[in-house]
């Protein structure tokens, strides 16, 4: 009877790295105060990756314009906060619901079509709603952007200081929240049947599985998350430019969570990271060669990772952390 | 303001005239290979930038300029198909994107690399200016020669395609490669011809497209949407239907832009996203 | 005995090419029930049209007496319709034991729980568990599907169709590519099965039919030809000529 006593199936237990990760990662502002602002942003993409995780990672939907979702929240907490409604958290769920709204919307043509079909219309929503957001220049700022926001005191108490403090901690905590429900999500029945959708789409209805409507569904829920992420920015930088909706915004996402590797939730955390941290040090230098050595590591990440790219960091990753990684 | 229509139906009918020149060849290899491929503009810049530097470097005419760009960006297909894109047309639609994505940053740093990120002034000879008049309408010589020129090649591309036997072996390929393969079609020669037609194909149309569209190394990524919305609203492999999308865009997008400048280019975008409701496989296969 | 699984005049054609002609065919309850036929006789074709999987151009199916024509197929699994493919298609990144579980918990409708872990969920893995034993493949029940032998895909393939409990059970080509020495197991699993169960089955292994089977239709380019017990079968002299002039299969 050996078999079953050593099958792992997805459960809540906590590795111990991942317990070390989050704690590092709340210490941040203990052992680095100096890089706190940058340590947000990493926050914050970090969570936009998650979403696009989701989505990607777990029910196989390659999506160029989840920005779209993202800038939506932006735009809404930035507006929120210009016209006089300044409270963070319920810009949060303003937010969210316009993610949600957005995501669910666009999802009824994302998920019926080919791969192809849902490149184009994930890529066209995000161009659309960049161009209706250049075209409502008196309502959004346009090309200079939306600025002038009074985001108010953090729960009444904190305010967002210049040191970028209580960005990163207002960040880290719905980072953290946030990653919390997906991470039960995944594990969940309903993360099985997606990744079930993912791996065999053909099969899926020959079990009753309803697929449109657990593919409708997690897109909303990732739009909501992108949307959350698009307000913390909008709200911790007090400034929304037109590039929150921008093409580059979601192939740069794209990268970001295959570098890290697509299916297991740290891999947006971790790939937001690295991406940014490598961004921040080459594009100060010149921006041309960071756009060549992406672009040389994009194609070399393809070729030598056999099976695809999501596949070959998976393995590698679970020789590193054994099974707990899935 | 109708008074003007014809002249902005026949500026629209040129521009899509162009974008039918560049996207055929992603049409076809999409429908042949079924690989995604997002650097197709990038051929097209290439073909560009080989028309620029012909006529202001080497003092080459601008219809000399044509064929050879035409070839640099055949040759740099064929090179890079049969290096690269042979291997992946059996991974999945992630893998296709991230590669090309990959091909197109690494193509649009070299450009800007080499000639900077400037647009590329570029003057047409004379006897390309100006306009003449034909039925009462003022039209331009330059969208003239455009027209005629996609149109020819339009023709000769039917021709290729229905009289030849090249153009039965792609006829075949393009509707089942595993049988054709089975008949004895030599697919692998089919699919690398096919793609360096494409990608000359494309870089001609960027060489002509630089009068009416500007030329920087932004080109592949500020034109990508349309040429796969002309693939995808047409039909991957479709002649007829990459056609008829390119007119339909070239049509809608000038007319858009002229008649209700304030929307700008949301027009397209809302136009692919209700085609692609009403056709989700594309105009050539109907309404669902 | 009252047909369970119905069509009448069911027709599907591709291009010019009419894979099923006309056909009017009843399952009845609690049947062991073969499909046999030729290469390209139509029989996946027809199996595809009764699950949903493929819409048809005219006629009609019933279940039950439902008229499910048109129903999407995985309400047709909800009313207790299930099927394997004679090309497996399963899952490759989901262990033997999980793609047993998707199956369950799609039955149980607890396909939208987010919340509980799998790991909690412990009637549904002791129900999984009991499955996999069944069709011994519990040695495997952590392996991944992508790296099982060919063998024991089809018998996860079995697993996963089992484990909706389905009233209906359509299986295209069971023991295609498993070999002659355990084909018989598989058979010998789904002749364990209680009657309350009807079974319809494509195969090409006329050992195996003539065993197993209690009713035979021979399809032949999309038409019925014949339809009977093994013995009748056996003896029309149609049938022969059918098989001897296709050959043999293996």
């Amino acid at each position: 009877m050996s078999g079953f006593a050593a099958v792992r199936l997805p459960d809540a237990r906590w590795h111990p790295a991942e317990v070390a990760f989050w704690v590092a990662l709340a210490a941040a502002p203990f052992v680095f105060p100096g890089h706190l602002v940058l340590g947000s942003q990493v926050l914050i993409t970090g969570l936009f990756a998650l979403s696009l995780d989701l989505i990607l990672g777990y029910a196989g939907i390659v999506s160029l314009g989840h920005a779209a979702m993202f800038g939506a929240g932006a735009y809404t907490a930035g507006l929120l906060a210009r016209h006089g409604w300044g409270e963070p958290l319920s810009g949060l769920a303003a937010a969210a619901v316009a993610g949600a709204a957005i995501a669910w919307a666009t999802s009824f043509i994302a998920v019926r079509g080919g791969d192809l079909t849902r490149l184009m219309v994930t890529l066209g929503i995000g161009l659309m709603l960049y161009e209706a957001a250049n075209q409502a220049a008196r309502v959004t700022g346009g090309v200079d952007g939306l600025s002038d926001m009074a985001v108010r005191d953090l729960l009444g108490v904190f305010p967002f200081d210049l040191a970028g403090r209580t960005a990163y901690v207002y960040s880290f905590a719905v980072l953290f929240a946030v990653f919390l429900v997906c991470r039960r999500i995944v594990r969940s029945p309903f993360g099985l049947s997606l990744r079930g959708i993912r791996d065999g789409a053909r099969r899926m209805p020959a079990l009753g599985s309803p697929v449109r409507r657990r593919l409708i569904a997690i897109y909303s829920v990732s739009g909501a998350i992108a949307g959350i992420a698009g307000a913390l920015l909008a709200q911790t930088t007090q400034f929304v430019g037109l590039e929150v909706l921008g093409f580059a915004r979601s192939a740069d996402l794209l990268v970001m969570l295959v570098l890290g590797g697509a299916g297991w939730l740290y891999g947006g955390l971790i790939g937001a990271a690295l991406f940014m941290v490598a961004q921040n040090q080459l594009s100060s230098m010149n921006p041309v060669y960071w756009q060549f050595w992406l672009g040389l590591l994009l194609v070399a990440m393809v070729f030598v990772a056999r099976g695809g790219v999501v596949g070959a960091i998976g393995l590698a990753r679970e020789r590193i952390l054994g099974r707990a990684a899935r | 303001m109708f008074t003007s229509l014809p002249g902005v139906l026949f500026d629209g009918v040129a521009y899509g005239s162009l974008l039918f020149l560049m996207s055929i060849g992603l049409s076809v290899t999409m429908g042949l290979m079924r690989f995604i491929n997002l650097a197709h503009g990038a051929f097209a810049m290439l073909g560009g930038y080989v028309c620029v530097v012909g006529m202001a470097r080497l003092g080459v005419p601008f219809l000399a300029t044509l064929p050879l760009a035409f070839l640099a960006a055949a040759a740099a297909g064929a090179v890079l198909e049969r290096a690269l894109y042979r291997r992946l047309y059996r991974r999945g639609p992630l893998d296709q994107v991230l590669f090309s994505l990959g091909l197109t940053l690494m193509s649009v740093a070299g450009a800007t690399y080499v000639w900077g990120s400037g647009q590329q002034p570029m003057h047409l000879p004379g006897f390309l200016l100006g306009q003449v008049r034909v039925l009462g309408v003022d039209l331009g010589i330059y969208r003239l020669f455009l027209v005629a020129l996609v149109a020819t090649i339009t023709a000769a591309l039917v021709l290729l395609v229905r009289r030849t036997r090249f153009g039965a072996r792609l006829r075949a390929s393009v509707d089942d490669a595993q049988a054709s393969a089975g008949l004895g079609i030599d697919v692998t020669r089919v699919f690398s011809v096919t793609f360096a037609l494409g990608s000359g194909l494309a870089g001609l149309g960027g060489a002509l497209a630089i009068d009416v569209l500007g030329l920087d190394p932004t080109f592949p990524l500020k034109y990508l949407v349309y040429f796969l919305l002309v693939v995808v609203v047409g039909g991957a492999g479709s002649i007829a239907g990459t056609l008829a999308a390119s007119l339909l865009l070239g049509l809608f997008d000038v007319s858009g832009k002229y008649y209700v400048p304030a929307a700008g280019a949301f027009v397209i975008y809302a136009l692919m996203v209700v085609l692609l409701l009403l056709f989700p496989g594309g105009l050539r296969r109907g309404a669902r | 005995m009252s047909a369970v699984l119905r069509t009448e005049g069911l027709s599907r054609s591709w291009g010019a090419l009419q894979a099923v002609k006309e056909v009017s065919f009843a399952l009845q309850a609690g049947a062991r029930h073969a499909l046999i036929g030729p290469n390209g006789a139509g029989k996946t074709t027809l199996v595809n049209l009764l699950t949903g999987t493929v819409p048809p151009q005219a006629g009609n199916v019933f279940l039950d007496g439902d008229r499910i024509t048109h129903l999407p197929q995985h309400l047709r699994v909800k009313r207790g319709m299930t099927r394997t493919f004679q090309i497996t298609t399963l899952f490759p990144g989901l262990t033997v034991l999980e793609s047993v579980l998707l199956a369950i918990c799609e039955r149980k409708g607890l396909g939208a729980s987010w919340w509980r872990p799998v790991a909690r969920h412990a009637a549904e893995i002791d129900e999984a568990r009991r499955v996999v034993r069944d069709l011994q493949l519990e040695a495997e029940a952590d392996v991944p599907t992508r790296s099982l032998p060919y063998g024991k895909q089809r018998l996860l393939e079995i697993a996963v169709a089992l484990a909706s409990r389905p009233r209906v059970l359509l299986l295209d080509e069971p023991a295609a590519g498993i070999p002659v020495s355990e084909s018989a197991e598989v058979f010998g699993v789904l002749a364990s099965l209680p009657r309350d169960v009807t079974i319809l089955f494509i195969e090409h292994d006329m050992n195996l039919v003539f065993r197993f089977a209690e009713r035979i239709t021979v399809l032949v380019e999309g038409s019925i030809l014949v339809e009977g017990t093994p013995q009748e079968i056996a003896a029309d002299a149609r049938v022969r000529e059918v098989y001897l002039g296709e050959g043999s299969h293996g």
